[in-house]
């Protein structure tokens, strides 16, 4: 029995063509994915399909077995492809991405709001530049040593809407 | 044996302790679900920047001389073991990394930390930071005391946040460490900019998350501290009534035996 096994085992290389390629990636094809900020879990250890992000160096996409690296977020849209094809996108004011070897994504922000919830139409009725608020303090505190090409002032209005001013 | 004013005293004084140790307790619960509900977002970002430490498996070279410790507490007191034991464990890791020949310089977030650190410690002291523990730490918060950090001018190669993590709101809360070291070879595409700029990203968030679990363990030491202080101040007050009622009882028999043989003398 063990014979015949190992005679199976013999044949099989000779009608498989042997190819040289980079090693397969044997990480786990799910990216867990945890998006926070200070106050708020958006997603905890998610699968998603994609997630791209606006970095210092530029935008990218992240998905399932992507190469580790650290980047530092600039003001900008992240957008989250889930897998069954939906897409959610949310502000980010600054923050950091880790994509770890065992393709575990971590996506801190410092601020983060969804993008449903800040509202168009006041900041066309209103613009206050000299608006000043936490939320500026903490985008103004963190700022990285290289300076963004444009700052955003967010401001938390009592209903619960945010208004933003380019 | 005291008088009947004397008792009188004291069990008016120790019933208003009961009562402001109660009401300080229901104040502490109060703050204490306030800040678990912070902790659960707190907890899921702030083991989000220590993941990066555990999954890269980055060891602190041995090698290294300038050591930070941050010590968080705060300013406030009657909770407990709480101040005490982080500044126990400060000494502590003071004496063995002094011991070996390395350079320490702490950060006290806290003024009761600076209390019990300045007499002994004084001259590792970097930072104090007062009016902590009035109101709920914010990121904000966090990142103030990491700018004034990064501003100091102290170069630090290596460091450590020592506070209480908060487990469960009837344990007593547990001592956390956290490390933060240099070396991140397997990261693909980094320069030294993005590198820093990360860096203190991280830091204040390991200050944030210290900071967010230290309240919420200071909250409950605190409601358990009051609660037990209301328990021992109510057991005192009923011994108090029995010594009062004897003593009453006392004084009432003294005076009708008084009045008895004087009206037999007569």
């Amino acid at each position: 029995m063990m014979a015949a096994r190992l005679l199976l085992r013999r044949a099989a290389p000779a009608l498989r063509q042997v190819r040289g390629y980079a090693e397969a990636v044997t990480s786990a094809t799910q990216m867990s994915f945890t998006f926070a900020s200070p106050t708020e879990v958006f997603f905890k250890a998610a699968s998603v399909k994609q997630v791209d992000v606006p970095t210092m160096t530029g935008a990218f996409g992240i998905l399932p077995a992507h190469v580790p690296t650290l980047q530092v977020l600039r003001p900008g849209v992240v957008t989250v492809f889930s897998e069954d094809g939906s897409s959610s996108k949310y502000f980010v004011s600054s923050g950091s991405i880790t994509v770890n070897a065992d393709s575990s994504v971590q996506l801190l922000a410092e601020e983060a709001v969804p993008l449903e919830s800040l509202d168009l139409a006041v900041r066309d009725t209103n613009k206050s530049y000299g608006f000043i608020s936490i939320l500026d303090i903490s985008v103004s505190l963190f700022q990285p040593r290289c300076s963004p090409n444009y700052s955003l002032l967010i401001s938390n209005k009592p209903t619960k809407s945010y208004q933003w001013v380019f | 044996m005291a008088t009947l004013k004397d008792i009188t005293i004291r069990l008016k004084s120790v019933k208003n302790i009961q009562k402001i140790t109660k009401s300080m307790k229901m104040v502490a619960a109060a703050k204490y679900s306030r800040a678990e509900r912070a902790l659960k977002p707190a907890r899921v970002y702030g083991t989000g920047a220590l993941s990066l430490y555990e999954k890269a498996d980055i060891k602190a070279p041995e090698d290294k001389n300038k050591h930070l410790i941050i010590g968080v507490s705060s300013d406030r007191g009657l909770c407990g073991a709480i101040h005490s034991s982080v500044a126990k464990t400060m000494k502590n890791e003071i004496a063995k990394l002094t011991g070996a020949g390395k350079e320490v310089m702490v950060v006290n977030v806290g003024d009761k930390l600076r209390g019990l650190l300045y007499r002994t410690h004084g001259k590792h002291i970097l930072i104090n930071c007062k009016e902590v523990g009035r109101k709920p730490p914010t990121f904000t918060d966090a990142s103030i005391i990491a700018t004034e950090l990064l501003d100091s001018g102290y170069e630090f190669d290596q460091g450590s946040v020592i506070y209480n993590r908060f487990r469960h709101v009837t344990e007593r809360p547990l001592i956390g460490y956290l490390f933060h070291a240099e070396n991140m070879g397997v990261y693909d595409d980094i320069d030294a900019d993005v590198l820093r700029n990360y860096q203190e990203f991280t830091l204040v968030n390991i200050i944030y998350y210290s900071l967010k679990e230290s309240t919420t363990s200071e909250q409950s030491a605190r409601m358990t501290a009051m609660d037990s202080a209301s328990k021992n101040a109510s057991e005192m007050i009923d011994k108090l009534t029995l010594t009062f009622n004897r003593t009453r009882q006392a004084v009432i028999t003294k005076e009708l035996i008084e009045i008895i043989s004087g009206a037999a003398a007569l």
